[in-house]
């Protein structure tokens, strides 16, 4: 497992329109020169964006990736809520710090209502 | 010369990139607070402005996170994003190369800074200037915080980088105006996202008002994510204004919840001019040799 080249790899796409034209021409290439296991390459080449966020990728540095899939803000949502699901808790880096047990779990934790049917459609036009 | 302003702002990209599917009644009175800050600041005619941001991975990353970073240069590119997504043009922002050296020479003596020559706008400046400068004719010096990649710099450096900055403020001839951009509590760009902690927000907000040091101070990252989430790392900009405030207490001019832009969003502002404002936190004196050396 190593995160931090799976990050550093999206982190150095986001940036580089030059890198994201050879991604689109060969995914499996551009990904060589990072230090990645195979399940984490073949989560990066899917590209499956519920098993990334269960690697622990920062969303600040997933929905860009999933932008550029041309995945819409509520799919990238329902997306990652899938991986958790069929995964488990996100397994290191920040979201780790205290397992992630759900929307729900997590509203129900803060004393909050879970959330009314519709409520992922708004939360798909905030970040 | 001295430090003219100081306030705290949110920005979260849906401000502007989803304002179409706010509330129009609470999105408008949003808007007019943080114009109305714009006008606050520019009648205190600041020649620069200084942006405390908790940006996201568009520079720093943990192959070389600094604690504190102050950008160097003559101008600045922004935003990152795609401009259609963000709902913001990619502009030019200028800087000041030769101000912002001074700044951090004298930052330097109470705060360890990396300084960046090459530094591309987030979200995280470029929402709040669309507000503060819409036409980009003010010189910005970017400094950031990490907020973002564990381990985080802990919130009474924090404080203590807002110190330094107001130190520094207060050396050159300069008239800056300071705003921290950040939370409260939110989980951008995650599937809770779009939740909001209403009370902790408010109880945060009470302490950042009454400036209260101790009680600023008086969380720790555990608590934060599991309350305000990672999006609540990002107090420390907050905190780091408070430090460089030197006793000054604050208003909030707007705070409301607004789901669809993912954050409480959050206008407030010091009182520079009132009781504790105009001290100097860690010496605001200039002396011979330290400035442009």
């Amino acid at each position: 497992m190593s995160l931090y080249y799976v990050q550093k790899f999206l982190f150095e796409l986001n940036r580089s329109e030059e890198l994201q034209a050879r991604y689109r021409e060969d995914r499996s290439a551009v990904l060589d020169p990072y230090e990645l296991t195979e399940e984490e390459r073949a989560a990066l080449i899917e590209p499956d964006i519920g098993l990334l966020f269960h690697f622990g990728v920062n969303g600040q540095i997933l929905m860009h990736f999933a932008a550029l899939h041309k995945i819409e803000w509520s799919d990238y949502l329902q997306a990652m809520r899938d991986g958790v699901e069929r995964h488990g808790p996100v397994r290191e880096g920040v979201y780790a710090v205290t397992g992630y047990e759900g929307v729900d779990a997590h509203s129900a934790e803060l004393g909050q209502a879970p959330a009314p049917p519709g409520a992922a459609a708004e939360r798909a036009g905030g970040q | 010369m001295a430090l003219v302003f100081a306030g705290v702002a949110s920005h979260a990209p849906g401000i502007t990139g989803r304002s179409d599917r706010a509330d129009p009644e609470v999105r408008d009175r949003f808007y007019a607070a943080y114009h109305e800050m714009a006008a606050a600041m520019r009648r205190t005619e600041p020649d620069a402005l200084i942006v405390v941001a908790a940006e996201h991975f568009a520079n720093f990353f943990m192959n070389n996170m600094p604690s504190f970073a102050i950008g160097m240069a003559d101008f600045y590119d922004g935003p990152i994003e795609d401009p259609e997504w963000l709902g913001i043009d990619r502009v030019r922002v200028p800087g000041d190369r030769d101000l912002s050296r001074r700044l951090i020479e004298r930052v330097m003596h109470h705060s360890d800074v990396s300084y960046a020559e090459e530094w591309k706008f987030d979200h995280g400046i470029m929402v709040p200037l669309h507000f503060l400068t819409p036409d980009y004719d003010l010189p910005v010096v970017p400094a950031n915080i990490n907020c973002q990649g564990p381990p985080l710099t802990p919130l009474h450096r924090a404080w203590t980088f807002g110190e330094s900055l107001r130190a520094a403020a207060d050396a050159v001839p300069e008239r800056i105006a300071l705003v921290g951009t950040g939370g409260i509590s939110h989980w951008p760009a995650t599937p809770d996202s779009g939740k909001i902690n209403e009370r902790w927000d408010r109880e945060f907000l009470d302490r950042w008002t009454r400036n209260d040091r101790s009680a600023l101070l008086d969380y720790d990252d555990g608590a934060i994510y599991r309350d305000a989430g990672q999006g609540g790392f990002e107090i420390r900009t907050f905190v780091a204004v408070s430090g460089a405030a030197g006793g000054a207490t604050g208003t909030v001019h707007f705070y409301a919840p607004i789901p669809i832009f993912a954050v409480g969003c959050t206008i407030a502002t010091y009182d520079l001019a009132g009781p504790g404002g105009a001290q100097g936190p860690v010496g605001g004196q200039r002396t011979a040799g330290e400035v442009g050396s």
